[in-house]
């Protein structure tokens, strides 16, 4: 009887790595992990001194992906120190997935082909949610958490209830996944998430391809959601062959159309304008109207939110045959190396660096804050990163606006922020 | 030493919403020893906390205490300064299985406004009871699953698991 209750995707894949038929959201129940995948950052430098405790060794290194993306390009003593680290567990503990400085943990792991529908996956990051566009159920936790994972190849969950969000309509040209994404952020607040699932659904996502499906997913950590998550359908399934993987089991990967939310909200996207988030809050968000004519130092675009290829292509949309304000440092670290080649090949990297770019390393960079060009005291920068908290990428003094691309690279250009409207307008009447 | 099964007291540090593991554990020094981070912890809010604070004093807080980052520095330098216990009207999910992982109490109260700054807080987990004797000031607070107050009494989640796997090796 059991069987025939209506579940969510979420509830479906829990259910499924916890070996059992059914999960009711607020149960307490042990997973078995499918994939772990871990940083130089929360990896190998804070979980080997738990092994080593415990004396204890990683339960399977084929289900381990480590990346190594917040401490490049490691030009500091503490940073080189922190990737050989890295390397040096890799080799000794066999893990044959290891991702050396070639992208942004997020963005690496599905270009490797390592996700697939109705896996459940833990990261060692709070933005791991970004996996859900791939229909997986993946969820950032801590370093001693992680250190359990890798010592036992399981975790526990209070099984989180799911939030429908359902997107309608079509987003206007000059928009994409980042101002749907403030703009919940405006709408719900960064506790608005509550530590469940937000499952995204409707025509809007349909329209939506995969890079943007995991902007969508990616941000549902600033609503403080435990992650977000979208059915996998033929945009998903095309995407997944192109990188070598193949759907080879019968899951049953899509919620049922009975399934229980705890919560549903509909948005409009034909309705949406350009959205900006003042310091020091994602959930200061707004239509960029209210910041127009803010005064920048600089725009930056990267990071696994924003430096993706379809958010390179969106920058070079707008500055095509532009250049950026001369008091303005525009900087570009892509998401991955594979992307920067995919950038040359398709011409976005010329018409980036001819409008002014300087272009930065694939990692974190500056949107970790940990390492690179951070910003100055009173430096203020708009950025297609997703947090702007106070002192994040550099000084406590330092602020940050999050915008789309599109709204980063139409400010760069000002030198203030602008509306990226603007400069399509031009572009049809050119 | 806070014990979860206990009652305990301490002295209040008042902060408001949104307190951030980015202030918290400060990215530009990660890569520093952890007392070095924890020198820095939330300076960009009050830059005489880490330098004041007094072991067993206790964090108070509004709405999402400790969203955003995964890095359990957050919590782990809480702990290194001896913060007795965080109680707030919410927290970002993984603060708070960091927190017990790391046997930090991480405690829900949404009455927290009524605390003020140095107040002396009473703090009775399994009750679910927050006062201020000084004041009168009795409120409730949520309850913490059972499991989660026996990890935190063990101290963390890698002293429980070195337990378990001894357990493992001896029979
Ligand atoms: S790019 Fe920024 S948000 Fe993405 S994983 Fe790195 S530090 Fe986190």
């Amino acid at each position: 009887m059991k069987l025939t209750l209506p579940r969510t995707l979420a509830e479906k894949i829990i259910a499924r790595a916890a070996g059992l038929n059914q999960v009711s959201p607020g149960d307490i129940v042990t997973c078995r992990v499918d994939l772990a995948m871990i940083h130089d950052s929360g990896g190998p430098r804070r979980v080997a001194p738990i092994l080593k405790r415990l004396g204890a060794s990683v339960w399977d290194a084929d289900k381990v992906v480590l990346v190594s993306d917040h401490y490049v390009p490691g030009d500091d003593d503490n940073a080189k120190s922190i990737l050989q680290l890295t390397r040096d567990w890799a080799h000794a503990n066999a893990i044959k997935n290891f991702h050396d400085m070639k992208g942004i943990c997020h963005v690496v792991l599905p270009e490797q082909g390592h996700l697939k529908p109705g896996m459940f996956v833990v990261g060692g990051d709070s933005h791991s949610p970004t996996g859900g566009a791939f229909g997986c159920f993946m969820f950032g936790i801590g370093a001693t958490d992680m250190a359990g994972v890798l010592v036992t190849g399981e975790t526990w969950l209070k099984v989180p209830a799911s939030i429908l969000i359902n997107l309608s309509g079509k987003l206007d040209k000059g928009l994409s996944a980042k101002d749907i994404n403030l703009a919940l952020c405006q709408k719900l607040g960064m506790g608005g998430g509550k530590y469940q699932v937000i499952e995204f659904v409707g025509s809007g996502i349909e329209t939506m391809n995969i890079e943007e499906r995991m902007t969508l997913c990616n941000m549902t950590a600033e609503l403080g959601a435990m992650t977000g998550i979208i059915a996998p359908d033929k945009v998903t399934t095309k995407y997944l062959e192109s990188v070598g993987v193949r759907i080879d089991d019968d899951g049953d990967w899509q919620s049922d159309a009975d399934a229980v939310y705890s919560e549903q909200h509909d948005l409009d996207l034909s309705t949406l304008v350009p959205q900006v988030a003042a310091p020091h809050s994602p959930a200061n968000a707004g239509p960029v109207e209210a910041h127009l004519n803010t005064p920048l130092d600089r725009a930056y675009i990267g990071a696994c939110t924003g430096a993706k290829l379809g958010d390179l292509q969106m920058a070079a949309t707008i500055l095509k045959g532009r250049k950026s304000a001369s008091n303005i440092r525009l900087m570009v670290a892509p998401a991955s190396v594979k992307i920067l080649a995919d950038a040359k090949a398709d011409g976005t990297f010329d018409i980036l660096v001819a409008a002014g770019a300087e272009f930065l390393e694939s990692g974190c960079g500056i949107c970790a804050g940990y390492i690179g060009a951070l910003l100055g005291e009173n430096e203020v920068c708009i950025s297609s990163t997703a947090r702007n908290f106070q002192g994040r990428m550099g000084a406590s003094s330092s602020e940050v606006y999050l915008a789309s691309p599109y709204t980063v690279a139409a400010s760069a250009i000002r030198g203030r922020v602008t509306d990226p409207r603007e400069f399509l307008e031009r572009a049809a009447h050119d | 030493m806070t014990n979860g099964q206990k009652t305990f007291s301490g002295r209040a540090w008042i902060f408001g919403d949104g307190v951030n593991t980015d202030v918290l554990a400060p990215g530009r020094y990660m890569a520093a020893p952890v007392e070095e981070l924890a020198s820095h912890c939330l300076e960009a809010l009050d830059p005489s906390f880490a330098a004041n604070l007094q072991p067993g004093d206790l964090i108070i807080a509004g709405e999402d205490f400790g969203v955003g980052s995964s890095r359990e520095q957050a919590a782990e330098v809480l702990k290194l300064l001896g913060v007795g216990a965080v109680i707030a009207k919410s927290f970002g999910g993984i603060f708070f299985r960091n927190a017990y992982n790391l046997g930090l109490l991480a405690i829900v109260c949404k009455q927290t406004s009524e605390i003020k700054t140095g107040d002396k807080v009473h703090v009775a987990p399994e009750a679910g009871e927050i006062s201020v004797p000084d004041r009168n000031i009795l409120l409730t607070s949520e309850p913490v699953p059972d499991f989660l107050l026996e990890m935190a009494n063990q101290g963390g989640l890698v002293a429980q698991l070195e337990t378990r796997l001894s357990g493992n090796r001896e029979s």
